[in-house]
């Protein structure tokens, strides 16, 4: 494609079996020859990213060399649980479902962040919903957070996050992730499996994930693959209609939150696109043009990516040393 | 405002740079471009801005204009402290 085109829902076009047979090939090479493990753990949320690694993962290894964790909490969805199973026994898996409420409670995870979310709402209650939404960014220039809590009876208040607030709140919560990471190692030790990372490449690249939370993990099979793809990639691999239609959830807050509302400045098949877009050098006022917006939002677009880009490098970074330490290889 | 500028420059350099070396920063250059801050860092500074000149930062006045810079963040609290 010339970087004068305007780019459309084709350019992220690919044959999915073709693609998932690539894949597979991979994570049998990495598992054996370079991991040198018996076998895959996959947490499986429910969501279009864990479901797709998952029947990846068995399409490599076969459904006896795959172990499938579900690990709801008490702000995850019933329906993300219900999809989870559902799909763990549409590939016939073997899988354990542990509900992790007690340990991040034991932590202080509901605590933190309810102490936090009452310094800025004083009357927020048990009974309350909250989730964090993402303003500024491509409007504006500069990204922030707003708290938006519910009362019982539905009536919202939102206010703008100061930093303490917004950090504790944020520390709080990747406890979950944190935990379910350490399930999943848990379990890998004990069968002697390597962990499966389900980031997609939109994910992946904006640092849309917990370090040392579902950040880690010994492999990431789609962690190139845009999130258009990997919904493609469900419905070849012939997945359950009901996880192939799930929108995508942070499943993290009481409130429903979309990843749009909590991370990206755009909906993922508009983001999807915007990221192509910079990857191949496709000019602003083109991407402005598929995604019908003007050319400076659409650099405001480009400008917030490569902003969530720098701040990933956080996010991917392994410790940092004085100097190389190790054999030849490093 | 060169006070403003000299205060705010303090504050990042004690914050932010932290005495990294190579790191220098003139009056006009982007915080953003120059990777001196990222979103979470502008949240500590507008932190800092209504804690020390007592201004509350509305939601619309986060924009590069007033904050991504020494220049723009002193004429910012300039205007804000003679509304």
């Amino acid at each position: 494609m010339s970087p004068a085109a305007v780019p459309g829902p084709e350019v992220l076009q690919i044959d999915c079996i073709a693609e998932a047979d690539r894949v597979a090939r991979w994570i049998v090479d990495t598992v054996a020859r370079r991991l040198h493990r018996r076998g895959l753990v996959v947490a499986v949320s429910g969501g279009i990213d864990s479901s797709v690694c998952a029947a990846l993962a068995v399409r490599a290894l076969g459904p006896g060399k795959v172990f499938a964790l579900l690990l709801p909490e008490r702000d995850s969805s019933a329906f993300s649980a219900r999809r989870g199973l559902q799909l763990a026994q549409y590939l016939g898996v073997e899988h354990e479902v542990f509900d992790i409420a007690p340990a991040l409670e034991a932590l202080g995870c509901y605590r933190q962040r309810d102490e936090a979310i009452r310094r800025v709402f004083p009357d927020y209650a048990s009974q309350w919903k909250s989730k964090i939404v993402i303003a500024g960014g491509t409007e504006r220039g500069i990204n922030f957070f707003k708290l938006v809590v519910a009362e019982p009876d539905g009536v919202l208040h939102e206010a703008r996050l100061p930093l303490r607030e917004y950090l504790q709140i944020v520390a709080a919560t990747n406890f979950k992730q944190r935990v379910r990471k350490t399930m999943d190692y848990f379990h890998a030790d004990r069968l002697n499996y390597a962990v499966v990372g389900t980031p997609n490449r939109l994910e992946y690249d904006q640092g849309f994930f917990v370090k040392v939370g579902d950040g880690a993990a010994d492999l990431k099979p789609i962690a190139h693959l845009y999130k258009t793809q990997v919904y493609a990639m469900a419905r070849s691999l012939g997945l359950p209609d009901e996880i192939c239609s799930a929108t995508p959830t942070t499943d993290t807050y009481t409130l429903a939150q979309g990843q749009d509302e909590f991370y990206f400045a755009l909906p993922y098949a508009q983001m999807d696109l915007a990221l192509w877009s910079l990857n191949h050098g496709v000019p602003a006022a083109q991407l402005g043009l598929a995604l019908g917006i003007g050319q400076s939002q659409a650099q405001r677009v480009y400008q917030d990516i490569a902003a969530k880009r720098r701040s990933a490098r956080y996010l991917h970074a392994p410790p940092e040393t004085i100097e190389p330490i190790g054999g030849p290889e490093s | 405002m060169q006070d403003i500028k000299v205060e705010v420059r303090r504050y990042i350099e004690d914050n932010f740079i932290m005495g990294a070396s190579g790191v220098t920063l003139a009056d006009g250059d982007s915080f953003l471009e120059h990777q001196v801050l990222d979103s979470t860092g502008f949240l500590e500074l507008i932190g800092h801005l209504e804690e020390a000149y007592r201004i509350k930062v509305l939601d619309d006045e986060m924009v590069p204009e007033n904050l991504d810079s020494l220049q723009n963040v002193a004429a910012f609290v300039v205007r804000k402290r003679a509304a």
